[in-house]
């Protein structure tokens, strides 16, 4: 079947530390309280980590192509399910609404 | 009827090859695993029938019959609840689906078999935690644990909604598994045009099961770390939107409902093409509009949320998108009636219940597409218009198939017949005492009765004391199902192979099937309704 690609355990180390240090920032972002830009920021740390996760802990990066898809297509969903709910925040109405 | 059997004549099968109740517990054999499964979650079923009962008798006349308002609000809610997570989604697939996918592409076993084990162990869990916040605080929500009052409520949520993330992870495992072994251990020669439609079936649920239960996990989380820590996701004191809730929920719920439906409409296509002993009309049509189903349905969530503050734009959108399903719905309803025409159609009891759900879901269905429509919804939302349109769909649907599905493969499972003129007879007492239900439900609903009361007003009492009369005829139709099924374990003949003379694998093997499924692996060539 396909290779197995053995990811060397030094680069395990160097991606946790990475992870630790991320978590780091994020609460020092926190305490710079950016305002409007704290949710974006946080989000952005947030995805960066996930990255890193899905790449070596979850060998995305050494994986074949059918593999990615499948996985890019978890992503669609998620699109699916913030668009549409970004959607009806953006345009309800304020002065007719009931929320 | 009858074929040639093709399997071993020898006694040994999955049954009494091994003995011992560590044998049964610690089975890595997809057929005890199903067994399991079938033990526990008509358990469940048997409880939240006596919860339905309940809820009837109370309704049987305005004012209090036997509980209190608190109860009442109690009871519905585990009654939605058990019969949501723990028999309707569970049901067709972890029951059927693991007893005869492997069988139905003669494979020995699913693609995991410990997996397969631990889900099972999983999904136990979880109904044991649920059933626990009986015994303390009961959950009063509802199944769908609306915020902002599943916030505020002093019962049990979190523990309940810890009770759905772990069974909705057992609900993944088990859809994980599912898709690899219809890709990895098809037979030789079964490409995946001449898998049977029920395997289709599995597989496009399993693939919801695999996509959409994880939001439903998150959003019980974030609600839980709401109830425990105060995060401002969905309280608007805290800054939080109380309908992004409902967002978060349906983005889940609505699939769920084709997990329920889908396995379903698979045992449905089975049971129509064996009865009418004739080759399935458009296997195709079918087995791309279950993925037609599958995919639809996660855009059209907000249709429960058209009288929530939901925007306009994102009401009409959702609107239009529902309508969608009934393109793909249609098209299995069009080829099961095209099957039926001019085959040689024999009605024992699986065919009866097969075509039961085409009657009663075709009006759960097109009810559906009414309620999609915006501007009745309005009107129509939370009266017992919905409550009876859904019913159709899961009780009319789902568990009309569950039933039609059990009676069909009882003999290959136990190797025993039922008595059919019994069986016939369930099907009669469960399809009138339906009817009698929840078509006055309807009515209600038109009529302007909310859901989810525990008391009414005075012209509602005619329509429901038909109602509650209607849930006795289903409850005693369940009780002689079990009656005809224990007696045929008992003394019923012993089955053959074939005994319905269908064309499917699983009825090459002995009944009981050995432990491993086939004595030698099936070489395939035909498709799979080839009469
Ligand atoms: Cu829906």
């Amino acid at each position: 079947m396909s290779q197995h690609h053995v990811i060397p355990f030094k680069t395990y180390m160097k991606v946790a530390a990475a992870l630790v240090a991320l978590t780091f920032l994020t609460v020092i972002c926190h305490e710079l309280h950016l305002g409007p830009l704290a949710g974006p920021v946080a989000f952005l740390i947030a995805a960066v980590k996930a990255a890193l996760v899905l790449l070596y802990f979850m060998h995305l990066k050494y994986d074949n192509m059918q593999n990615r898809v499948i996985f890019g297509s978890g992503l669609i969903f998620l699109l699916l399910l913030i668009g549409f709910s970004a959607l009806d925040i953006w345009t309800r109405v304020q002065s007719m609404s009931t929320l | 009827m009858g074929t040639a059997a093709h399997g071993s004549n020898s006694n040994v099968n999955y049954l009494n090859e091994f003995k011992g109740i560590k044998s049964w517990l610690l089975s890595l054999d997809h057929k005890r695993i199903g067994l399991m499964y079938m033990i526990s979650i008509l358990t469940f079923f048997f409880v939240g029938g006596i919860m339905a009962l309940l809820i009837r008798y109370e309704l049987f006349a305005p004012g209090k019959q036997l509980l209190s308002p608190d109860q009442y609000n109690q009871v519905m809610t585990y009654h939605g609840a058990m019969m949501v997570f723990m028999v309707i989604v569970p049901g067709i697939p972890a029951i059927l689906g693991n007893f005869f996918l492997p069988l139905q592409i003669g494979a020995a076993d699913v693609a995991f078999p410990k997996l397969n084990l631990a889900s099972w162990y999983v999904f136990m869990f979880g109904a044991a935690i649920a059933i626990s916040t009986f015994f303390s605080t009961k959950v009063d929500t509802g199944w769908t644990f609306y915020t902002p009052y599943s916030i505020k409520t002093g019962t049990a949520v979190v523990a309940m909604v810890l009770a759905a993330f772990v069974m909705g992870m057992s609900s993944i495992l088990t859809g994980l598994n599912f898709i690899v072994t219809v890709h990895k251990l098809r037979a030789p020669g079964m490409t995946m045009f001449k898998v049977p439609l029920f395997v289709w079936a599995i597989y496009s649920t399993a693939i919801l099961q695999v996509i959409a239960t994880p939001v439903l996990a998150i959003t019980l989380l974030l609600l839980a770390a709401e109830r425990l820590f105060g995060v401002g996701v969905f309280d608007p004191a805290l800054g939080g939107d109380p309908v992004l809730f409902q967002h978060f929920f349906w983005f889940y719920s609505h699939p769920a409902v084709y997990i329920m439906i889908l396995p379903a409409m698979g045992i449905v296509s089975e049971l129509i093409s064996a009865f009418s002993h004739k080759v399935i009309f458009g296997y195709k049509a079918i087995a791309y509009s279950s993925l037609g189903i599958a995919a639809v349905s996660f855009i059209v969530w907000g249709h429960h949320m058209f009288v929530s503050g939901q925007s306009e734009i994102a009401g009409v959108l959702f609107s239009f998108l529902t309508m969608l399903v009934g393109v793909p719905t249609a098209i299995k309803m069009f080829n099961w009636l095209a099957t039926l025409y001019r085959g040689s159609v024999t009605f024992y009891s699986p065919m009866l219940y097969a075509l039961g759900f085409l009657f009663l879901f075709a009006i759960g269905g097109v009810t559906g597409i009414m309620l999609a429509s915006m501007g009745v919804d309005v009107h129509f939302h939370d009266t017992y218009f919905v409550v009876a349109h859904f019913h159709y769909v899961m009780v009319g649907g789902t568990l009309m198939a569950l039933m039609g599905g059990f009676y069909y493969w009882f003999p290959k499972m136990f190797g025993k017949m039922v008595d059919d003129r019994l069986a016939r007879m369930t099907f009669v007492l469960i399809f009138i005492g339906f009817n009698v239900t929840f078509f006055p439900q309807f009515i209600l609903g038109a009529m302007g009765m909310p859901r989810r009361y525990f008391d009414y007003i005075a012209p509602y009492e005619s329509l429901n004391k038909i109602s509650t009369m209607g849930s006795w005829l289903i409850a005693s139709g369940f009780l002689l199902s079990l009656y005809a099924m224990i007696k045929a374990l008992k003394s019923g003949e012993k089955a053959p192979s074939n005994p319905w003379g269908a064309k499917t694998l699983e009825w090459q093997t002995s009944s009981p099937p050995p432990h491993f499924n086939f004595d030698k692996k099936p070489t395939v060539t035909g498709g799979p309704y080839d009469y």
